[in-house]
């Protein structure tokens, strides 16, 4: 995947975001959001380790050791902004105070099911919060490929790799589309990237509605 | 008990003995307790450790270094993949690992400090990481029994203490370190700063000084 591509997906996952709403964005992808909203976009950033108001990246060499995002890269943090413990950072999540969570996956249903911690056999070892992440937020926003790097559909009718849970996805942004899960079936409501429907069908394994909704709308 | 005493690194490590649980705070490195870890590894031969840590430190630093000794029976973390040995480890059975969700971890610990018996929540149900849990079904959502996690001996990192044990964290060096004081036997607090008495202000205290036995400066 070429960074051209994952901008372009990540250019695209920001313009679902709304002013005032908590967003927590995970690693790959959405942490290339923050590049795409602008300084009035409204936008509050929460990572898990326990900030809320999550700035800019640092520049040059100078950085605060005690403060990582939950990539554990360094980052600022803005006026207003707030640490907590653990705990709490997940009652947050857990408790439906996030809007929005935005993450990549490995694959998703057709009834929004999420696969994005394990593959099997070679590692699962490392889940973190994803699995808080999607069960609490109330918005869950899918950002990857339309295939993996073996060239296999991602969006499948259901998932092979171990499930992240079930039925949580939103909305899913691939660099052909985005696509809606409306009330439990999946639509295309978007092309991206000059893309046609029969592009969109030949990378797509589930069967979806085509529901377009012009290039601009989908706010 | 209220008494808190300050002793040297390598004197409190004493107090781990073989077989016990250790819970160790910091996100990846920041927070962690790195002067006790190191005295932990140079100059105490406990072994056979259960370590209940976010992440098992990172190849040869931190807890990687009490791994490269094998003196690690059994890791409890959400994310064992941020150090490529423990990962390796596992893999070798050389060391037992229970993967928790990062959340579910948390609330884990804090319920084992606050006397919880166990909690439901619907984070990981139907996953991998619910196999052998008990369920149940609340309000129609599927939920997954989640018992506390207690230890022997808690480690963890302030940047701040008073003499009498209270502590004040700095950013997102917080995380899991309050929880973790709360839920062990024995909890050794290391801090960067010590200070007298009163110099704290009340409001600020994030861990309240009951719940620290041990006070060690930080190298």
């Amino acid at each position: 995947m070429t960074d051209d591509v994952k901008a372009r997906i990540a250019e695209r996952a920001a313009r679902e975001l709304r002013p005032g709403e908590v967003v927590n964005l995970g690693i790959g992808i959405p942490n290339l959001i923050p590049g795409f909203l602008g300084p009035g976009s409204g936008v509050v950033l929460h990572t898990e380790n326990g900030l809320l108001g999550v700035g800019p990246r640092p520049e040059g060499d100078e950085h605060d050791p005690d403060l990582i995002d939950a990539a554990k890269l360094p980052i600022t943090a803005l006026p207003g902004a707030v640490y907590f413990d653990s705990a709490q950072s997940f009652a947050m999540i857990r408790g439906g105070h996030i809007d929005v969570a935005v993450l990549g996956a490995l694959e998703v249903s057709s009834t929004g099911d999420i696969a994005n911690w394990a593959v099997p056999g070679k590692d699962v070892l490392g889940v973190g919060g994803a699995m808080d992440l999607v069960v609490g937020a109330r918005r869950v926003i899918v950002t990857m490929t339309a295939m993996s790097s073996r060239g296999e559909p991602k969006v499948v009718p259901v998932c092979s790799y171990p499930l992240t849970a079930a039925g949580v996805a939103d909305v899913i942004v691939t660099e052909l589309s985005v696509f809606r899960l409306v009330d439990g079936g999946l639509r295309l409501t978007e092309l991206l990237g000059g893309s046609t429907v029969d592009d969109v069908k030949d990378v797509t394994e589930a069967s979806f509605v085509v529901a377009l909704e012009g290039t601009h709308a989908a706010r | 008990m209220t008494s808190t005493s300050t002793v040297s690194a390598e004197e409190v490590v004493g107090v781990v003995r073989s077989g016990d649980t250790v819970m160790v705070g910091g996100f990846g490195l920041v927070g962690a307790p790195l002067t006790l870890i190191d005295a932990l590894v140079d100059h105490s031969d406990a072994t056979d450790l259960t370590i209940v840590s976010n992440n098992i430190g990172e190849p040869g630093r931190g807890l990687g270094r009490l791994l490269r000794q094998r003196r690690i029976r059994r890791g409890i973390s959400s994310y064992f993949t941020s150090n490529p040995e423990a990962v390796a480890a596992v893999n070798a059975g050389e060391i037992e690992a229970t993967l928790v969700p990062q959340g579910t971890f948390a609330e884990a610990i804090r319920a084992g400090g606050a006397g919880i018996g166990g909690f439901f929540t619907p984070v990981g149900a139907g996953t991998l990481l619910a196999e052998g849990k008990e369920e149940r079904v609340i309000d129609g959502v599927r939920h997954v029994l989640e018992k506390p996690i207690l230890a022997d001996v808690a480690l963890v990192y302030a940047a701040r203490a008073d003499t009498l044990g209270n502590l004040w964290y700095r950013r997102t060096a917080r995380n899991f370190n309050p929880l973790m004081a709360t839920a062990a036997t024995i909890t050794i607090a290391e801090a960067g700063e010590i200070v007298p008495v009163g110099e704290l202000e009340p409001e600020s205290i994030v861990t309240p000084h009951l719940y620290v036995d041990r006070l060690v400066t930080a190298a």
